[in-house]
């Protein structure tokens, strides 16, 4: 992939990316008819001494994610068709690495080989950030790698010390079931120490409000498709960590100190959204609105109840779609008008009528309108908290309002009205770009008519996890 | 003890390379002494338990012979990068045969059994290198830096050779396990000038390997001698000096561990502090390894803290060695050949990924193994580092090693920002001979390869 010409390499990325995507889909029908069926699992020793092994394998969850991202990765990848960037073949190859180490988190089932996925990850979309992002890239992605790194430190020493407290008769081990039990077998303290270790590995990758400062400005500074990686499939790093590699390990610790850290969760979803109604750059209020989204997710796993848990699988799906969405959009407007202060655009619907109803659905998919996508997730996860804490959930339940605000408000500015400018110009979408918006379009309300097939694995994966912490 | 000898007959060979003019056949003889003294050390590896030489002065265990095939695959990627590297500013054949001989010096001290061999061995392998410190005769810096590291270096002899002698004061021996033994049986009253002694040892040793806060001669020694000067003392050397302390301190002294790990505990963490905020300071990439180094040593000193005696610790420390060994091997081969023509600034990185992207992202891969990222060798290195730590009471190391690990992150990207970001004055590309290229991607690639398949080098105590 890294020695091809740019445009072919386009298209074999494309090529294979869908591609990868219809193995996705043929294993979501797999596990749909038989959930236990082995081909879905790999298991090879990789460095004996050590219990570590390249163990692999799906279950609901990772499934779900799995199909999430070879969905996005295509996508992503025909959103570059009509970039005014010159991007080498070097993009698409560093975008498909990028692919597999995700589906490589989402699937690992050891935890060494969960860690080295996760830092893998990193890589590509720093490089992809530092070559192709906007002006003073080289320090923005500089602190997002440290900061990320450094998380994922205290990740590993957490792992590391479950590892150590692994295993019977002292031969130890990396599998994600004896970790679970390694776990279970701490007492409260010592599962508050791995706990924290942990959780602030996930939640600077989320990111959960006090860790979040280098979220916004890695947005706004990455080229549009790094941004969507980041945003719209990296971010369900964070979430998923939790349901997978912390709610099962630590519930006593969960119970504990995760009223804390759901208190931290909905202090982000108020605080970015009402920052995101004083943005003026569209692009960063996106950025902003994520923060909110995923304060709502995470509250509602750590809530650890059928309902949180649950939307919050769905909600992960429906924001990875929408984000995506929205920063695309994001990256049309620039493309097209030059800007993406909200206060310079305007009228544009007048001008070209299609996009304004593809913005729309976005848009209302974002905002959680019944029949979008979005409302599935979002009303379980309220539902999740409310059964937690009622006062937590009156307050993350602002965020449907406020994220009404701020979205149907810079709707308005962007796309109704008149034009500010006479020498205004939008002209036409691209076919590309209309494919790629119609695709999500569908996807949006699709899922929100008919959300059946996922909500079902979603609620076994949700049961499985639960099934660990009673 | 094959391979030992093989080098130093080397040495005495280039010596005479000259007068019997044969200059040009030096390095082939050189390279296939290497490899023979390799093979035949691990031809040694099931027989090697029981046999000692010369009243049991010097015996070649595994541990000796692992150590020593780091060392001489170092000094094979050594040699050929220094290929024509002496040609111009001195005569190529004094300066092999100098590295030659701290090659026999730094191989001693891997397979020591008697204080007087370490001592012997610390000066065979010191005394070349303040010569080669200053080999670049005409420069003020090179001058400065062999100057620098002969007074420090001799000053540490000096402690290094008190504490012996205090130590034989109250043991009556100089073998190390006569010693160990004698330690053991009486536990409860040796005498205060013994443990003197220890200290004593322990401070040379620690100076030896730079570790904070006896490192300031390195950043001035390093950044003035020769880059492929640093290049040797910031990997064979320090290879040779933590295999020297891993088998004193937990062979002879691990009995009284809980006199040195204390003290030893302290260093580490000034090491890792020091050495990691001083480095994301520096402009000048050779001064920034320097620091870099320093902090290495105090990783590898962890291992050696939490004197576990299990195969995995010894796992540990030989990979950690490889790893970074193979990791700096490339990073001051390019470094060299970078800063040919122009300084050592990070400037002059700028732009290297345009000028000759196979080298920028075999620097990349350095970097990144040298800073701990996966799935490169220094990741795992790390790991394992972790790994002995989490079962010590010394767990607040951890947490100190995680914090300058973000930091290190910091300035090895720092490196790599300038090569994929910052555009270059000239654009001319950048040509590098062919022995330096095969050198530079061999160890990259071996970078990878441990990094992947771990096994291939950590599991060599297991058997």
């Amino acid at each position: 992939m890294f020695f091809t010409k740019s445009a072919l390499s386009r298209n074999l990325a494309l090529t294979f990316s869908v591609f990868e995507f219809i193995i996705a889909l043929v294993a979501f029908f797999l596990f749909t008819h038989n959930p236990n069926l082995a081909t879905l699992y790999f298991n090879h020793t990789w460095v004996q001494s050590l219990g570590i092994n390249f163990s692999v394998g799906i279950n609901g969850l990772s499934l779900l994610l799995i199909l999430l991202t070879t969905f996005l990765v295509p996508l992503i990848i025909l959103s570059t068709f009509n970039s005014l960037q010159e991007l080498g073949s070097n993009f698409y190859g560093l975008i498909l690495l990028m692919q597999m180490a995700l589906v490589g988190v989402f699937s690992a089932n050891d935890g060494f080989l969960f860690y080295v996925f996760w830092e893998l990850a990193l890589i590509p979309i720093y490089f992809i950030c530092l070559l192709w992002g906007g002006e003073n890239r080289a320090k923005i992605t500089f602190k997002f790698f440290i900061y990320t790194l450094f998380g994922s430190l205290f990740m590993l020493v957490g792992l590391i010390y479950l590892y150590n407290h692994s295993g019977i008769n002292g031969l130890k081990s990396w599998a994600i079931q004896d970790l679970y039990q390694a776990g279970r077998g701490l007492n409260l303290d010592q599962q508050g120490v791995v706990f924290w270790l942990i959780f602030i590995a996930f939640a600077i990758k989320m990111p959960i409000f006090p860790f979040h400062t280098w979220q916004p400005n890695t947005y706004v500074n990455a080229p549009s498709q790094g941004t969507m990686l980041l945003a719209g499939i990296m971010l369900k790093m964070g979430t998923f960590g939790v349901i997978k590699w912390l709610l099962p390990i630590v519930p006593l610790a969960t119970e504990k100190w995760g009223s804390m850290a759901i208190t931290l969760s909905v202090i982000g979803i108020i605080y970015a959204s009402c920052i995101a109604i004083a943005q003026k750059d569209f692009k960063r209020l996106i950025a902003y609105s994520s923060i909110a989204h995923v304060g709502l997710i995470s509250a509602g796993i750590l809530s650890a109840n059928q309902q949180g848990v649950q939307g919050a699988i769905m909600q992960m799906l429906a924001h990875g779609v929408n984000v995506v969405g929205l920063f695309f959009i994001a990256d049309i407007l620039l493309r097209h008008t030059g800007t993406n202060e909200i206060n310079k655009l305007g009228g544009i619907r007048n001008i070209n009528g299609s996009f304004a109803v593809l913005f729309l659905i976005i848009l209302l998919g974002s905002i959680a309108l019944p029949l979008t996508n979005g409302f599935v997730g979002e009303f379980l996860l309220i539902n999740g908290v409310y059964q937690y804490s009622d006062i937590a959930a009156s307050f993350a339940g602002l965020t449907v309002i406020l994220g009404a605000v701020y979205m149907l408000r810079s709707y308005q500015q962007i796309m109704l009205g008149e034009n500010r400018d006479s020498n205004f110009s939008f002209g036409v979408l691209a076919s590309s770009e209309k494919l790629t918006l119609v695709i999500i379009c569908i996807v949006v309300i699709g899922l929100g008519v008919y959300p059946k097939p996922l909500n079902d694995i979603a609620e076994q994966a949700a049961k499985d996890i639960l099934i660990n912490i009673k | 003890m094959k391979g030992l000898l093989i080098i130093s007959g080397l040495g005495i060979l280039a010596m005479l390379a000259e007068i019997f003019k044969f200059k040009k056949l030096l390095l082939p003889i050189v390279l296939l002494g290497i490899v023979s003294a390799f093979t035949l050390n691990f031809l040694e590896w099931e027989t090697s338990l029981n046999i000692s030489y010369f009243d049991n002065m010097i015996s070649f265990d595994k541990l000796a012979i692992a150590f020593s095939g780091i060392i001489l695959l170092t000094a094979f990627f050594w040699f050929i990068l220094a290929n024509n590297y002496f040609d111009k500013s001195s005569s190529l054949v004094d300066n092999f045969a100098l590295v030659l001989f701290a090659l026999v010096g730094a191989l001693m001290l891997t397979a020591f059994k008697n204080m007087t061999t370490l001592f012997l061995g610390i000066e065979i392998m010191s005394i070349p290198l303040y010569v080669l410190a200053a080999s670049k005769k005409e420069d003020l810096k090179s001058n400065e830096a062999g100057f620098k590291y002969l007074i420090m270096g001799s000053f540490a002899s000096g402690f290094l050779l008190f504490g012996i002698s205090l130590i034989y004061g109250a043991c009556g021996t100089f073998d190390i396990m006569k010693m160990r033994i004698f330690i053991e049986q009486n536990a409860t009253q040796l005498p205060v000038f013994f443990y003197v002694g220890v200290v004593f040892i322990l401070i040379a040793m620690l100076f030896k390997v730079s570790a904070a806060p006896f490192h300031f001669w390195a950043p001035d020694v390093y950044e003035g001698s020769p880059t492929l000067i640093t290049a040797l003392m910031s990997t064979i050397v320090k290879t040779a000096v933590f295999a020297a302390i891993l088998r004193l301190f937990s062979i002879g002294f691990g009995s009284i561990s809980e006199i040195w790990t204390s003290a030893l505990a302290l260093v580490i963490a000034a090491s890792l502090i020091i050495a990691n905020f001083s480095a994301a300071m520096q402009s000048n990439v050779k001064r920034m390894l320097a620091f870099s180094s320093i902090s290495h040593a105090g990783f590898m000193l962890m291992v050696i803290l939490a004197n576990i005696r299990t195969n995995i610790s010894l796992d540990a420390i030989i990979y950690y060695s490889l790893a970074y060994s193979v990791g700096s091997i490339s990073a001051f081969g390019i470094l060299y050949n970078v800063t040919r023509k122009g300084n050592e600034d990070i400037g002059s990185f700028n732009g290297l990924s345009k000028n000759n992207p196979l080298m920028a992202l075999c620097m990349t891969l350095a970097m990144f193994s040298l800073a701990g990222i996966p799935i490169t060798a220094g990741f795992f290195a790390k790991y394992f580092v972790f790994i002995t730590m989490i079962g010590t009471p010394y767990k607040w190391l951890i947490i100190l090693a995680i914090i300058s690990s973000a930091v290190g992150a910091y300035y090895y990207l720092k490196v790599v920002i300038a090569m994929y970001f910052n555009k270059s004055e000239n654009d001319a590309p950048l040509i590098i001979e062919n022995s330096n290229k095969f050198v530079i991607i061999f160890t990259s690639i071996l970078t990878l390869l441990i990094g992947i398949v771990p096994s291939l080098v950590s599991e060599i105590f297991m058997f």
